[in-house]
């Protein structure tokens, strides 16, 4: 047993990130906020280009043969940077839609009642979606497009769930570290204010929940068995919902501002909480199987 | 990442799975939780069998009559063992867990050599003697203090929570050498045999009406100069390698067994109906994911120590903040399946409830494992 990224592992996720903090920095990411629904196509093709949506093909498919755990990698970085676009719909596309491995299409895909991107995206993976058949939803999140079937679609893929809650992930270390950050310049009563303790705590919390959802999704990525998946949904999605709210609370007033970009991750965090099996449902499933070990 | 085992840890597994199953069913029956001497007696003797077979002390060094075993084979054997139902570590847990990991680490060649193989054998019991009625969460603010007198130290003061001192052959002490230095620099760490003139010990009773802690009345009782362990004044730092270990890997066996007791709770509540309530289950499933998480945690923990080959580092704080709270919620959700079952002593779910309550406080409150998580691993800055 050797639960740890390996060497290989580390230099992927380096590499993501790095791509990322180039080509996706925060004035892009306001950038984005400011034009709602349009996608950066070239950033999309050089996302392809590094593998992002090819990562889990054959070698000899043109893939990179890589398995579910870089996935997951690549997904947390995505969720930390707060990455737009239907990007879990387009990498399992690859090798299935014409386009979607290189990055030169954009796929979407149903997802129970909702289907984000539905506009903007150049196919539908899955089921035909007919005219009419969706009515647009003024999203709560400025960066996810959302639009609702009046026909539910069925609940998708378990690596819908797993990639989800790789980007909730990301998206609950990135709202801990600025959550720490803040803490550490902002100053109240001669101090800063992370040198009080019930600020401290918040911070302490927050990464004790961060790392909890790590463990379980990376397991999660390893085994792929489906208890191991929604155990890691519901963690991950109680981590960067939970770590968000904290991160807003740290920011204090600011953090209710539109400028802050704390809200963005929270905004996200909700969006991807609905997404795959709803919350009740993963719960019911996992006391059933509690039954069944019994 | 990999969760598969190795074919030799697999093989370290199965032989281990194999002397469970011949060594289980010869032991005598478990005593009356009451019976201290008796307690002592039955967990004894399950080192010394341990010890027989070539386990005991598995992921201690060679060099202090360990194993060598590797974390993960560790990881292994508290899985196994709790799974089969073994006896837990008892009375030896101070000598295993905290003074022998110290002995081994910081002890000189002829203190490993007194002390170490009577803890790996069985034959000796050591508790624990380090916090004092105005020295908790503070540690360092101790006052039992310590004089110089020739090749001796004459030692007065007052401990609390002396684990198992009453059936104890040594004490792992932290006694105040220097009283003008800054109070983490005058603490010097000695190794009390339980027997020495002027020791009085008075049982502590617990909210469970348990006796296994003790208060600790040191009246101007000599220890010899050559039991100490490390440098003097320099006890601090020798303390703090001790509790990282009981941050390690100290709780594995029980998130097994916590474990199994949620499917054990769904069991029962779909035997009284209570099962029919959604909130119920719902609660059970996120206990179910949580307890996941922590055996997975666990995992990701062992192997990093098995990278670095450091003792647990952050990943233990995390642990422990984490599982502590678990635990306690895990009862309480017992108890709602039981209804009006958890008011008897007698349902063993009922006292765990009641002993629950001590993990958010013993070893690093709550309050204080977040302060290391804030200020150790975040780097935010200390104040009050």
């Amino acid at each position: 047993m050797h639960f740890q990224l390996t060497d290989d592992q580390r230099a992927l996720q380096q590499g993501m990130r790095e791509l990322l903090a180039g080509r996706f920095d925060r004035d892009a990411l306001r950038a984005a906020v400011e034009r709602p629904g349009t996608l950066d196509r070239a950033l999309w093709r050089e996302l392809g280009e590094a593998g992002f949506f090819a990562l889990r093909l054959p070698e000899d498919d043109g893939g990179v043969g890589l398995g579910a755990p870089e996935a997951v990698l690549l997904f947390e970085e995505a969720g930390r940077a707060l990455l737009p676009g239907p990007l879990i719909a387009t990498h399992l596309a690859a090798g299935v839609v014409k386009g979607a491995a290189d990055g030169s299409v954009v796929v979407t895909q149903a997802d129970g009642p909702l289907i984000e991107w539905y506009e903007a995206a150049d196919a539908v993976a899955g089921e035909e979606i007919t005219d009419g058949a969706t009515v647009p939803v003024r999203s709560v999140d400025p960066l996810t497009p959302l639009h609702r079937l009046h026909e539910p679609a069925a609940a998708g893929d378990p690596l819908v769930g797993l990639f989800t809650a790789a980007e909730q992930l990301g998206s609950a270390a990135r709202t801990t570290e600025m959550a720490v950050q803040y803490a550490g310049e902002r100053e109240q009563f001669g101090a800063a204010i992370g040198s009080f303790q019930a600020v401290k705590h918040l911070c302490a919390q927050m990464l004790a929940r961060t790392e909890l959802a790590r463990a379980a999704v990376y397991a999660a990525a390893v085994t792929g068995d489906l208890a191991d998946i929604a155990s890691a949904k519901l963690l991950a999605d109680e981590a960067a919902v939970r770590c968000a709210r904290d991160c807003l609370q740290v920011h204090g007033g600011m953090g209710f501002t539109w400028e802050a970009d704390v809200h963005l991750h929270l905004k996200r965090a909700w969006v991807r909480k609905e997404r795959w099996v709803s919350q009740g449902a993963l719960t019911e499933l996992l006391a059933e199987l509690l039954v069944e070990v019994g | 990442m990999d969760l598969t085992y190795t074919e030799e840890e697999e093989a370290f597994r199965a032989k281990l799975r194999e002397w469970l199953g011949q060594v289980l069913p010869t032991l005598p029956p478990k005593p009356d939780p009451n019976d201290w001497p008796g307690r002592r007696t039955y967990d004894m003797g399950w080192q010394r069998r341990l010890y027989e077979a070539g386990y005991a002390g598995l992921h201690w060094p060679v060099d202090a009559g360990g194993q060598g075993a590797t974390p993960t084979q560790h990881l292994i054997f508290l899985e196994e063992t709790e799974r089969a139902g073994a006896p837990y570590v008892g009375a030896n847990f101070v000598g295993l867990l905290h003074a022998g990991p110290t002995i081994a680490a910081e002890g000189t060649a002829q203190q490993k050599q007194q002390w170490l193989p009577p803890i790996l054998r069985g034959d000796e019991v050591w508790c624990q003697g380090f916090s004092e009625p105005d020295a908790g969460s503070d540690l360092a603010a101790l006052r039992t203090k310590a004089v110089r007198d020739g090749d001796e130290y004459v030692i007065t003061g007052f401990k609390i929570w002396t684990s198992h001192a009453e059936v104890a052959d040594w004490c792992e002490l932290l006694v105040r050498t220097e009283p003008s230095a800054p109070k983490h620099r005058g603490i010097s760490w000695l190794a009390m045999p339980m027997d020495a003139p002027g020791v009085t010990i008075r049982p502590l009773r617990t909210l469970a009406g348990s006796t296994e802690f003790a208060e600790m009345f040191l009246d101007e009782v000599r220890v010899p100069v050559a039991n100490r362990v490390g440098e003097e004044n320099d006890g601090w730092r020798v303390t703090m390698v001790t509790l990282s270990f009981e941050r390690g890997t100290a709780f594995v066996g029980e998130v097994v067994a916590c474990r199994r007791t949620l499917t054990a709770l769904a069991g029962e509540a779909r035997k009284n109906g209570r099962w029919d309530d959604p909130a119920l289950r719902r609660k059970l499933a996120l206990l179910s994911a949580e307890f996941a998480a922590l055996w997975r945690l666990t995992q990701w923990n062992v192997s990093e120590s098995e990278a670095t080959g450091g003792v647990p580092g952050i990943g233990g704080s995390v642990f422990k903040l984490r599982y502590s709270h678990a635990r306690q919620e895990l009862y309480d959700t017992a108890a709602e399946v039981l209804g009006a079952g958890a008011l008897d002593l007698d349902h063993e779910w009922v006292l765990d409830r009641l002993s629950s309550l001590s993990y958010t406080i013993a070893a690093g409150t709550s309050q204080i494992q977040q302060n290391i998580i804030a200020e150790r691993i975040l780097g935010l800055p200390k104040g009050r």
